[in-house]
């Protein structure tokens, strides 16, 4: 990787995506956990239109880059769809990931648009997603280490 | 008004549907921004991983990928803060703060972060960027965490949590 993702262009275009991407979630009310476990428990299903709005415009634009554009032109990169491998990780961490929604109301993106709109809260929730994350890495490290030594003595 | 499309549509949407649908819109925007001007594809939640690589040595945060990648991501986390509270001091009623008991932001964050990174996405990632990739991937793991916090969700109010 290269100075690429450290430019001042590139910074701003963050930066400008970003303010949209949040000032989307709190028109949409998903910065309030109340309002996604009310999707959840049926009580609203709001949520449908923002995940299919939001999905309706990355698709056209995705596949419309991909068959018209060439490189991005800050970067250089070719316009690809995300297309991550298919593994039973994904089904369990679809599980793990879905409990703690379930529990909580809120995910990542929009527990940083929560606090924008004021919910000091949700520092609890983001606090926790680091400490998820980092047992996770610190569980895959460990797992990789046995393995490895565990080849070795036999 | 009359017949049963009005009664289906607030029983379904008490709320209405236009904020909704116009979040959405606007969600995909920011995400298309960044797309079209870098090819990069920007989920909410690499952030948490990518940041930790700033404290730890564990090599799992220190991919070249997550190094070359966490300023940018923590500007992103920034500016979607900044970008909710611009919503909130334009147009909004005022500061808010949730009633969700903290024990279930702290169990559900937790929950979420493992989560997220066993599955390699999160509700932008894989329900965003990856059902808008039509990625199957991103479909199982989308349908996968949907059920399961539909069920965990309802479980928890039948047992009295509220809210």
């Amino acid at each position: 990787m290269s100075d690429d993702e450290r430019g001042l262009g590139f910074m701003l275009v963050v930066v400008a995506g970003g303010l949209i991407f949040g000032f989307g979630l709190a028109v949409s009310n998903m910065a309030r956990p109340e309002v996604v476990l009310d999707f959840l428990q049926f009580d609203d299903f709001g949520l449908v239109f923002v995940m299919g709005g939001a999905a309706v415009v990355t698709g056209t634009v995705f596949a419309l880059a991909e068959a018209f554009g060439d490189r991005a032109p800050l970067t250089g990169r070719d316009y690809g769809r995300r297309l991550k491998s298919f593994d039973k990780n994904v089904v369990v961490g679809g599980v793990v990931f879905g409990a703690g929604w379930g529990i909580s109301g809120i995910c990542p993106g929009a527990a940083y648009a929560s606090l924008g709109v004021g919910n000091y809260p949700i520092l609890i929730a983001i606090g926790g997603m680091f400490v998820g994350a980092y047992l996770q890495g610190l569980w895959r490290a460990r797992r990789a280490d046995s393995a490895a030594t565990g080849t070795a003595a036999d | 008004m009359s017949g049963l499309t009005p009664l289906l549509v607030d029983g379904l949407f008490p709320n209405g549907i236009e904020h909704y649908a116009l979040g959405g819109l606007l969600i995909g925007l920011g995400t298309a921004v960044i797309y079209l001007g870098t090819g990069v594809i920007a989920g909410a939640s690499t952030f948490l991983e990518s940041t930790l690589s700033y404290v730890s040595d564990l090599p799992r945060f220190n991919k070249a990928k997550y190094v070359a990648s966490r300023d940018w991501r923590v500007v992103f986390t920034l500016s979607i803060v900044a970008g909710a509270a611009l919503y909130t001091v334009l147009f909004g009623d005022g500061w808010w703060v949730s009633d969700v008991q903290p024990w279930r932001f702290a169990v559900g964050g937790v929950l979420v972060g493992v989560g997220t990174r066993i599955g390699k996405g999160c509700t932008s990632g894989h329900g965003v960027c990856g059902v808008g990739s039509r990625s199957r991937t991103s479909l199982v793991n989308v349908a996968t965490f949907m059920l399961v916090a539909i069920g965990v969700a309802q479980l928890l109010s039948a047992l009295g949590v509220s809210p």
